[in-house]
């Protein structure tokens, strides 16, 4: 029997670790895998992306991800959104899920924007009529007007991106993921975007935010995790965690 | 534990029925954009190659009574599997941007890829109800009885591309290999000869091809207006749940390392 959760929490991942095998990937082909089976080459290389990382996020909370490239941030989103399964812990999610942890993924090229919305719905999970209801909203926010029936592989990757957020954005998630997207769009869109994450925030969603721009954490979030070699070097409050973390970039530079 | 999880996979579907409807419509869609004779080409195809052959094999198995609706009830269902499985085999490599990104139910790409192979079976099935209109074949009520060899042709389908899905993304060469086979199935399943030309000694490649089994069970509820045999029908339903079950359970140990060789 599973013990209920404390009611508050939406994300309990527990002693994350994850191993990649940096050996694997030079073999997908059937030739070369039985060369190197009979050869013995089929070592094993192991790196581990993630060490007992413990996250935990409430109903509401807004939390950030910091460290540097290839900290374990990005590994970390894939695990809590289910794509990647870690080699120990276990993760508990409450509630539906919208990533955008690479804006447009769920697009088919051939279809159009029009299409591309009910299709992208049904990925997150919602029928037909639910995606009607909330069309027109979605093709205002994106700004794509008559461009809704061209064809998305003749978008511009800013179309594409802003498409995606408007879709992610209006489907009321629990928990909204976003991995280094908002600097998407121009200018005008992305002050559109923060104001639209703004007014979501003050709700009940919860976000996940991974970004290298400390400033944006700091006026987005609420709490933080810094992540450094797949390991967790702090948590807490984000101001708290962000000094830390600027303390340690900017002893490296030096 | 098993009936729970079971029963877990079971709500996801429910969560997520949508998306096989939409990837069924997206696949038949994207297959005819920019055809001019768009869907129409799922009834030409097959009539096109039912006139060649026709005008090739007719008079060389002049045995074989109306030929055309002998030739198309084997050759839609061959396609049906062939072209059903070889799709769902690349489709777990297709979809990797989606899967890789957010959380989705990965059998579903090979149960939509089946089962648009199935729309266009069953629009293909019009074409053999007009030649039997048009060659005086009489619709009897055994044509009912076909729905079940479809059903398992279906399951089989599935189970097959279940497999080749899982190879497929471990080794990208199944492909090639996979598109022999389906060539050498084929030729071995009668579906443009009668069965008899074969040798006594290499009638088992007849017997134990639950293709064949299934084709057979179709000319009799279309063709001949008679009930199958048990044999026909009961030795392809065994294949179908034994390549399902081994489908899921490859499928299922493996789909986690997916996206660490896509």
């Amino acid at each position: 029997m599973v013990i209920s959760m404390d009611e508050d929490i939406v994300v309990d991942a527990k002693n994350i670790s994850m191993e990649f095998n940096l050996n694997q990937d030079k073999t997908d082909n059937f030739k070369e895998f039985v060369i190197k089976a009979l050869k013995k080459e089929l070592r094993f290389q192991s790196f581990w992306a993630l060490k007992d990382v413990s996250v935990q996020v409430r109903k509401g909370e807004k939390v950030a991800f910091i460290g540097l490239n290839g900290a374990g941030k990005s590994t970390l989103l894939k695990i809590i959104a289910g794509v990647l399964k870690p080699t120990k812990g276990s993760v508990k999610v409450k509630g539906s899920i919208a990533p955008l942890l690479s804006l447009g993924a769920g697009f088919d090229q051939n279809y159009s924007g029009r299409e591309n919305v009910y299709l992208n719905g049904s990925i997150l999970g919602h029928s037909r009529a639910y995606m009607d209801e909330r069309f027109d909203e979605i093709v205002e926010f994106s700004e794509l007007g008559e461009f809704i029936d061209v064809p998305v592989k003749n978008y511009s990757s800013g179309m594409r991106s802003r498409l995606a957020f408007s879709i992610a954005t209006s489907v009321n998630p629990d928990i909204l993921m976003l991995d280094e997207v908002l600097s998407v769009g121009d200018m005008a869109f992305q002050q559109k975007c923060k104001n639209k994450m703004n007014n979501m925030m003050s709700g009940d969603v919860s976000l996940l935010f991974v970004s290298h721009s400390v400033k944006q954490v700091r006026s987005m979030c609420d709490k933080a995790y810094w992540i450094d070699h797949g390991k967790l070097m702090a948590y807490g409050e984000v101001n708290e965690v962000c000094d830390k973390y600027e303390d340690y970039a900017s002893s490296l530079k030096k | 534990m098993v009936l729970n999880k079971i029963k877990n996979e079971l709500v996801n579907f429910n969560k997520y029925r949508y998306l096989l409807s939409e990837l069924v419509s997206r696949d038949i869609k994207v297959k005819y954009r920019q055809s001019v004779l768009g869907i129409l080409w799922s009834l030409l195809d097959p009539l096109l190659s039912m006139i060649v052959l026709t005008i090739v094999f007719s008079t060389l198995f002049k045995r074989i009574e109306n030929y055309p609706i002998y030739y198309l009830s084997g050759m839609l269902a061959y396609r049906l599997f062939s072209s059903g499985s070889s799709s769902a085999m690349r489709s777990m490599v297709q979809s990797a941007s989606i899967w890789k990104a957010i959380y989705v139910p990965k059998y579903l790409y090979v149960v939509s890829a089946v089962l648009s192979n199935f729309v266009t079976y069953l629009l293909s099935l019009i074409v053999l109800f007009m030649l039997m209109v048009v060659l005086h074949v009489n619709f009897t009520i055994y044509m009912i009885f076909a729905s079940l060899p479809i059903l398992v042709l279906i399951v089989l389908t599935i189970g097959v591309g279940l497999i080749m899905a899982t190879l497929n993304v471990f080794f990208r060469d199944m492909q090639y290999l996979y598109s022999v086979f389906t060539l050498m199935l084929m030729y071995s399943t009668p579906i443009f000869y009668p069965p008899d030309i074969l040798p006594q000694s290499f009638v088992f490649i007849q017997t134990f091809n639950p293709l064949y089994q299934i084709i057979k069970c179709l000319r009799d509820c279309f063709l001949y207006g008679q009930l199958y045999d048990l044999y026909s029908i009961l030795f392809p339903t065994l294949c179908a749940i034994l390549f399902l079950a081994i489908g899921l359970l490859v499928f299922y140990k493996n789909q986690d390392k997916f996206i660490l060789y896509v």
